[in-house]
């Protein structure tokens, strides 16, 4: 099956990611969103960087990840693809992987950008475990937009929008943890997104809201949670799409 | 054991039977021709078939088996050109090939071997290293074919492989086909072109508005409508023909009679000539074509 995998990602990375618009965009739209919010407001290099980051693998991980299949239902693509010994488990994993290597290659731009600012990142190996983590746990969110059985793009884009932003805005990137009220923090609680940023505040700025091995095991269980949730979904609409 | 075999299968869009209660077997190393009028159902059961969507109710094996409990396994014997598929367009041509061979399982260098191999014999592989979207549909349909090939499969789902194709590109793939045949590999083959099917399978089956209608031999086909013929004569000067006693059908400059006794309609037409001086240009006896049974068969009507 790894071979398999690893000829669908393929196939993604050369077909949507090789992409110049694909790659810019992916970097500056979390930069534009990032410093929109915080142009004026004289706030630490250190503070700003993991929001940054954060936002860069999240951005960068659902990006194209949940167009791939209105995009080949589209093209015609897709039948010649499930003609093969394939099954959707090892289509929707390949998919996930080509998304992954994309998020967190990318989610280095940020990190050098804090580090060329003077930012330094106080523990790389938890900082590169967390995006690790993260960019394959928000890939198989990107995947999870594209379960309905549709040929539109822009539909499928619009669905992720609509989940996409308040993710971030619930989460801990905006508002540090700690300044929340109670039900901030409930509320946070329910993106995975606040646990990214969490583990890189902690690997940047050294301190974390959470215990380390929470933020982790919330991550694993969104991770897995979308990782099944994505193939069962896509198992059901693959044939709605012929 | 046959290498595919159909049992009842059944499938509906939203109330409309695509494919209803089918049942027929193709034999192994035989080149089946599957014929029937637009929205007769054959693409849909090419597609439960070859696994890319489910049955509604019936079973069908292809070589042993089950299309449902053992998709994989049916996929790995498989060798698909789909009606209305493309290669990605943003790859090389040569890129779309070593994917295919990878999700066969194939190793890097058999695929490679294969690839350069079936490219060159199609004539694509110059082009082998250009993105499939400057392509030609024909060049597009070769590489398709290619694909289709590069699995070494045992049984091949071919859904109108030549449809839109100039006379050339038609007829190498019409020569590739009959070629699989001799390497003893099984080819069900979805076509609207009469002449095609004839030529190419060994037995036919007719499907309309989701029903299957008739399974034979293209010969034992023709002979199907009543045993008539048809008399086919040219004229040299424009006339009457009505004044035959026979049914005379014009078709351009000619004229066609539908009969049982070709004898008799060939000598009054030989009579009437040479009464009102007529030169005859031409006259020749045709047995039924198989569009003609097609036609009949499937009552001219089309399923839409
Ligand atoms: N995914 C689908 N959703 C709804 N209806 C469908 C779907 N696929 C096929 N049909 C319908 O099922 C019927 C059979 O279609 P099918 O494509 O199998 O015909 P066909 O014999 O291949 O025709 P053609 O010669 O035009 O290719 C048609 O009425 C078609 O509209
Ligand atoms: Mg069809």
């Amino acid at each position: 099956m790894g071979s398999k995998v690893w000829a669908i990602a393929k196939k993604d990375i050369q077909m949507y990611y090789f992409k110049g618009p694909v790659v810019i965009f992916g970097v500056l739209f979390p930069l534009f969103l990032f410093l929109a919010f915080y142009i004026g407001r004289n706030l630490p290099a250190a503070f700003l960087i993991p929001g940054l980051v954060a936002m860069t693998i999240f951005f960068t991980s659902t990006s194209v990840s949940p167009v791939i299949m209105p995009w080949e239902t589209q093209m015609r693509t897709l039948e010649r693809l499930i003609s093969c010994p394939i099954t959707v488990r090892t289509l929707i994993v390949g998919d996930i992987l080509a998304s992954f290597i994309f998020g967190a290659c990318i989610s280095a731009v940020p990190v050098a950008v804090g580090v060329a600012l003077g930012v330094g990142v106080k523990s790389p190996v938890i900082l590169a475990l967390a995006v690790l983590l993260s960019a394959f746990c928000f890939s198989s969110l990107g995947l999870l937009f594209s379960a309905p059985p549709t040929s539109l793009v822009s539909n499928i884009m619009m669905l992720s929008t609509f989940v996409k932003f308040p993710v971030i805005f619930i989460s801990g990137i905006f508002i540090p943890l700690e300044n929340m009220p109670t039900w901030g923090v409930v509320v946070a609680s329910l993106s995975p997104l606040t646990y990214f940023t969490d583990l890189a505040r902690f690997s940047i700025q050294g301190y974390a809201y959470y215990p380390l091995y929470a933020d982790f095991v919330a991550l694993l269980i969104y991770s897995a949670l979308f990782l099944l949730l994505a193939v069962k979904l896509h198992e059901r609409a693959l044939p709605k799409r012929f | 054991m046959d290498a595919i075999e159909v049992k009842d299968l059944s499938k509906s869009f939203e109330g409309l039977n695509a494919v209803d209660r089918v049942t027929f077997s193709v034999h192994k190393s035989e080149i089946f021709g599957f014929l029937g009028p637009n929205g007769a159902g054959k693409t849909t059961t090419v597609r439960m078939l070859t696994g890319v969507i489910k049955p509604d109710s019936g079973e069908a094996r292809v070589m042993g088996r089950d299309i449902v409990r053992e998709t994989q396994r049916v996929k790995e014997v498989l060798g698909v050109l789909p009606e209305t598929a493309n290669a990605y367009p943003d790859l090389t041509a040569w890129r779309n090939m070593m994917l295919i061979a990878s999700l066969y399982g194939i190793p890097r260098r058999e695929g490679e071997r294969r690839a350069a191999t079936l490219l060159k014999e199609f004539g694509i592989y110059e082009r082998r290293s250009s993105k499939v979207k400057g392509f030609s549909k024909g060049m597009k349909q070769r590489l398709m074919l290619c694909m289709a090939l590069v699995s070494d499969p045992e049984v091949l789902f071919l859904d109108e492989p030549t449809s839109g194709l100039d006379v050339q590109s038609a007829r190498s793939i019409r020569q590739r086909i009959k070629e699989l045949q001799e390497e003893r590999k099984t080819v069900f083959l979805t076509s609207h072109n009469m002449q095609e099917v004839g030529e190419l399978c060994d037995r036919v089956g007719i499907i309309n508005k989701g029903k299957m209608v008739t399974v034979d031999s293209p010969e034992n086909l023709r002979t199907r409508i009543g045993g008539s013929v048809a008399v086919e004569v040219r004229l040299d000067k424009a006339v009457d023909m009505s004044r035959l006693e026979f049914n005379a059908e014009r078709v351009g400059g000619t004229y066609r009679i539908y009969t049982t006794e070709p004898h008799d309609v060939i000598r009054s037409i030989v009579g009437f000539a040479t009464l009102n001086g007529l030169k005859i240009l031409s006259l020749n006896v045709q047995s039924p074509s198989l569009e003609d049974v097609f036609v009949k068969l499937t009552g001219g009507s089309n399923g839409q």
